[in-house]
């Protein structure tokens, strides 16, 4: 590769916090019109380098030089940074559902005439900006009319109106399903052939080795090496050897299946979509789970499958239409969450922060929250037995945290999912529906959790896996089921999936489908 | 970083202290505030010169604002959930009419009559927990309703005059414990009544070490526990003293009983009781708590018919207090109540707050109303300088929490890291945004359907 300018130098960054040292001598070098990766495990340093980068943690709190554009730069907040052409997106989007594409993308930087918003001016040159990113929709639909996709790529066009040199991605398609995210890449490669460079955060090794020109591994706050895509043959196991330190034999712990007896079974089922009553979320689906199975859902976002999921936990989305639920041959009503818990149901939730745990609680609470009468005589929460069980818990699971009396927002992601998993397990659960169990969660993180699922079924529970990522299904299940708009559409058993008959099914319908 | 973020590390016996008053995530704020109630009973007896710390006064005192503290043991319990209730005034208003209506012109017994107010507590809390939890209004504008109805109801079933009730009646208000016993120049049931605190005091401490040797957990070191049991036995001999040392006749008030039972019972509840911790869970996050199986409209449905049976109790004292009921009853009460809540380190998004903290900050608006008042301060300007606590209050609260630091304590304690913070606004390693409920960016609706 011809030496290419450089656009930004980081030098020495060091950043600490009371009694924890985020950074230390973390350097980066991006070059001119390149697509520069940041990899590393939760908690590595990359958000906070970003957070250096674009002045949210402004000159003076940190130590360390940044060279932007050949000068020395010290941005004071993040208007700064944006007036030099840094622009951040952030992985939580920063639009205002209730305000129209063109309202979201002038935000703070409206055209004005006299102190006057001058609209046609900004819708003309919303219309403009969305072309640039490949949208064609109407600049006055609301931002949460859109899907999260189109919102991602309103959040580039955003930043395009700011001129933007130095565009920065933390976890640009962690939301977003495969199409989605195909397109907001190859937007992205096509900014760079513009000139425009990329930093991107991003956990999907396998985008980062599509699209990087070059790829920077954080561990523990410093940097590991930095390492030329086309130069060094890079792959995704290279990647992973540098963000652990160690070659990671196999990403899912050995296991022997072991095998049993249907026991639980839906059929039917079909579900209404909340708002909108024509629209039929989930369509006369059927499927079983054997005792210490585990089984893949695979679909496309949006197809339908935590809807699916969450109907059957108690009813807890859309209308129910109908269909049955049968446990060990018997039907089973599940009309409300605790009904669900009653009869040995639990269901984690893709959304950890916003529906599976109450942040202001503590860890040892939160582990109990689903079974309380587990541990009460008169409604009266026995507190030993809750430390105890917390404790159990935290070593069983290796929790890591201090103390289970501490908050459990104090925990990192893939702690706070197991906490979460505890929580399920304490209800002693026969069939556990985990929605993206490892969404967010580092590698280390991943294959523990991958543990704890095996377990779970060695144990003779049957388990649902719901995940977006393709390779992880294939990893860990026994039986994949693969959903396409709403309806089951294919059963696949571990040994006839490979990535490509999943996606096909995955995309497309199937007239008639085996169930067992 | 990659494993747990540590905190800082606090001295130890700072941790230690914070231990004092009760673990979890809010001790820090507790003790802030108890400082500070301290600190202006100590300022006040200095200034009206041991005037504050008078018998005759702490007696009035306590009959003063036994009511408003009661609605605030309500009032936090609804606040946690997530709701507010502006109606509690209007409510002990109407509630007070009709018992003191029913006790002049239907001639009730004062027994019977206090049965009714609480019936008709639970039917108004009925009433508007209905609303908020099964039809899904705003406890806001349901509350603000109430606020008007029960308000008008006062005026129309009480013709907009007042009633006066029968001296029996005011024992719940204004009485005293009965003296017996030999002549000690004290009240010997307030003496009494000490005894069993002191008593009490010295038993849960050493219960709750018990269950802590039991449970394996970190427990605070002896020293602190004897220290503390120290303090609270001194306090609890000089109040003891102080209430049954005033003149013949009086004592600890009936209605400083009511309270102190309410109190317990309800730090009880709201501690150790599978509702208390559903409390927590729905106004924390009422989507996670529903996954967990927590009905959450039960919940909301019976925090806020809880509310309007407290607000019936407050209303009986008030009228008990003063031997009537009128058409201006309860006027403010609400805010009073709120006000206390928040004071106590409650947070406005729910989730977070103590039964004994929103006392501590009922205490301290009734001691600053009654030291101002002692000085001679007029009423308007003691309304300017409570809206100011408030304000700075809570506004210390959010501040400190940005900062990631406990309230009150860590502002005094900042000096030492006066340099960082000078250098702009630093995010603690452990995200504070996620604990501040202020800044908490989880979807809040907090009248599901």
């Amino acid at each position: 590769m011809q030496a290419e300018p450089t656009i930004l130098e980081m030098r020495s960054i060091t950043k600490e916090f009371p009694g924890v040292k985020a950074l230390s001598n973390v350097s980066l070098t991006v070059s001119a019109g390149e697509i520069h990766s940041i990899c590393g495990e939760n908690g590595a340093g990359k958000s906070t380098l970003m957070k250096v980068l674009s002045g949210v943690y402004p000159f003076g709190t940190y130590d360390g030089t940044i060279v932007y554009q050949g000068e020395e730069v010290r941005f004071r907040d993040i208007r700064s940074s944006e007036a030099a052409g840094i622009v951040i997106i952030h992985q939580e989007l920063a639009l205002i559902p209730e305000l129209s594409i063109t309202e979201n993308i002038f935000l703070g930087n409206e055209p004005r005439r006299g102190g006057v918003i001058n609209w046609v001016e900004a819708k003309s040159r919303a219309i403009e900006l969305l072309a640039r990113v490949g949208l064609s929709d109407d600049p006055d639909t609301q931002i949460k009319n859109i899907g999260v996709g189109k919102q991602q790529l309103v959040e580039i066009a955003k930043a395009l109106n700011k001129s933007v040199k130095l565009l920065i991605l933390d976890e640009p398609t962690a939301a977003l399903n495969s199409s989605d995210s195909q397109h907001l890449l190859d937007l992205i490669l096509g900014l760079k052939g513009k000139g425009i460079s990329s930093i991107m955060i991003s956990h999907k090794l396998n985008e980062i080795e599509q699209i990087s020109d070059s790829i920077t591994i954080l561990r523990d706050g410093k940097t590991i090496e930095t390492l030329d895509v086309k130069s060094d043959g890079v792959d995704e196991d290279r990647i992973i050897r540098g963000m652990v330190g160690r070659n990671l034999e196999s990403r899912f712990p050995d296991r022997t299946p072991n095998i049993g007896e249907i026991f639980f079974e839906v059929r039917n089922w079909t579900v209404q979509h909340p708002q909108v009553p024509e629209r039929m979320v989930v369509k006369d689906s059927s499927f079983v789970v054997r005792r210490g199975e585990i089984v893949g859902f695979a679909g496309l976002m949006g197809a339908g499958r935590t809807e699916l999921a969450m109907s059957i936990f108690g009813r807890s989305y859309g209308n129910f239409i109908s269909g049955e639920v049968y446990k060990d041959g018997k039907e089973i009503k599940l009309r409300s969450v605790s009904e669900a818990i009653d009869n040995g149901l639990a269901y984690v939730s893709e959304d950890r922060k916003a529906l599976g745990l109450n942040l202001l609680d503590l860890i040892k609470s939160s582990i109990v929250s689903s079974k309380l009468s587990k541990i009460s005589r008169w409604d009266v929460v026995n507190d030993a037995k809750e430390f105890a069980i917390a404790e159990q818990y935290r070593k069983d699971l290796r929790i890591k945290t201090p103390s289970v009396e501490r908050g459990v927002s104090t925990l990192s992601g893939g702690n706070q999912q197991k906490v979460v998993l505890a929580k399920w397990m304490f209800t002693d659960p026969d069939l556990l529906i985990l929605d993206e169990p490892t969404r967010g969660i580092d590698v280390g993180a991943k294959y523990e959790i991958y543990g704890i699922i095996q377990r779970l079924a060695a144990e003779g529970k049957g388990v649902i896996v719901i995940s977006s990522e393709l390779p992880e299904l294939l990893g860990i299940s026994d039986r994949i089921y693969t959903i396409f708009e709403g309806a089951i559409t294919s059963n696949i058993p571990a040994a006839e999936a490979d990535p490509e008959t999943v996606m096909k099914n995955m995309t497309s319908t199937k007239k008639k489908v085996a169930q067992r | 970083m990659s494993a747990v973020p540590e905190e800082k590390k606090k001295s130890g016996w700072y941790r230690d202290l914070g231990k004092m008053f009760g673990a979890g995530q809010s001790s820090g704020r507790q003790l802030g505030i108890l400082g500070a109630l301290v600190v202006i009973i100590i300022f006040f007896q200095i200034a009206t010169g041991g005037l504050t710390l008078d018998p005759t006064n702490l007696i009035n005192l306590v009959n003063q604002n036994a009511y408003v503290l009661i609605l605030a043991i309500g009032m936090v319990m609804v606040i946690i959930a997530g709701h507010i209730d502006l109606s509690v005034g209007s409510i002990a208003a109407f509630v007070g009419i009709m018992v003191a209506t029913s006790m002049a012109s239907w001639h009730f017994p004062p027994a019977v009559a206090i049965l009714l107010g609480l019936a008709l507590g639970a039917v108004i809390g009925a009433w508007q927990g209905m609303w908020v939890a099964y039809v899904g209004v705003p406890a806001f504008i349901v509350t603000l309703a109430g606020m008007l109805i029960f308000r008008g109801a006062n005026q129309f079933f009480g013709n907009s005059t007042t009633v006066v009730v029968p001296q029996s009646f005011t024992f719940i208000g204004g009485g005293f414990i009965r003296d017996f016993g030999p002549n000690t120049n004290y009240s010997n049931g307030t003496l009494l009544l000490g005894l069993i605190v002191a008593i009490v005091i010295i038993v849960q401490e050493w219960r709750s070490r018990r269950t802590q040797t039991t449970m394996g957990s970190q427990k605070a070191p002896l020293w602190v526990s004897i220290v503390k049991l120290a303090i609270l036995e001194a306090l609890v001999v000089y109040a003891t003293l102080l209430f049954a040392g005033g003149r013949l006749g009086t004592s600890f008030p009936i209605s400083g009983i009511i309270l102190g039972i309410l109190v317990l019972a309800y730090s009880f509840v709201t501690r150790r009781t599978t509702f208390g911790r559903h409390i927590y869970a729905v106004g924390g996050n009422w989507r996670a708590a529903e996954l967990s199986g927590v009905k959450i409209r039960r919940i909301n449905f019976f925090v806020m018919m809880n509310m309007s049976i407290l607000a019936s109790v407050a209303g009986m004292i008030g009228v008990a207090r003063a031997g009537a009921s009128g058409p201006g009853d309860g006027v403010g009460w609400e805010l009073d109540a709120i006000a206390a809540v928040f004071i106590g380190g409650a947070a406005v998004a729910g989730g977070i707050g103590t039964i004994v903290g929103s006392i501590v900050g009922g205490l301290v608006i009734a001691v600053l109303n009654n030291g101002l008042q002692l000085l001679g301060v007029t009423i308007d300007r003691v309304q300017i300088i409570k809206g100011l606590v408030l304000l700075i209050a809570v506004g210390i609260d959010v501040y400190s929490k940005k900062q990631g630091r406990p309230s009150l304590i860590g502002l005094m304690t900042r000096n030492r890291r006066a340099s960082e913070a000078a250098a702009g606004l630093e995010a603690p390693a452990v995200e504070p945004a996620e604990n501040s409920a202020e800044a908490s960016s989880r979807p809040k609706s907090t009248t599901p359907n």
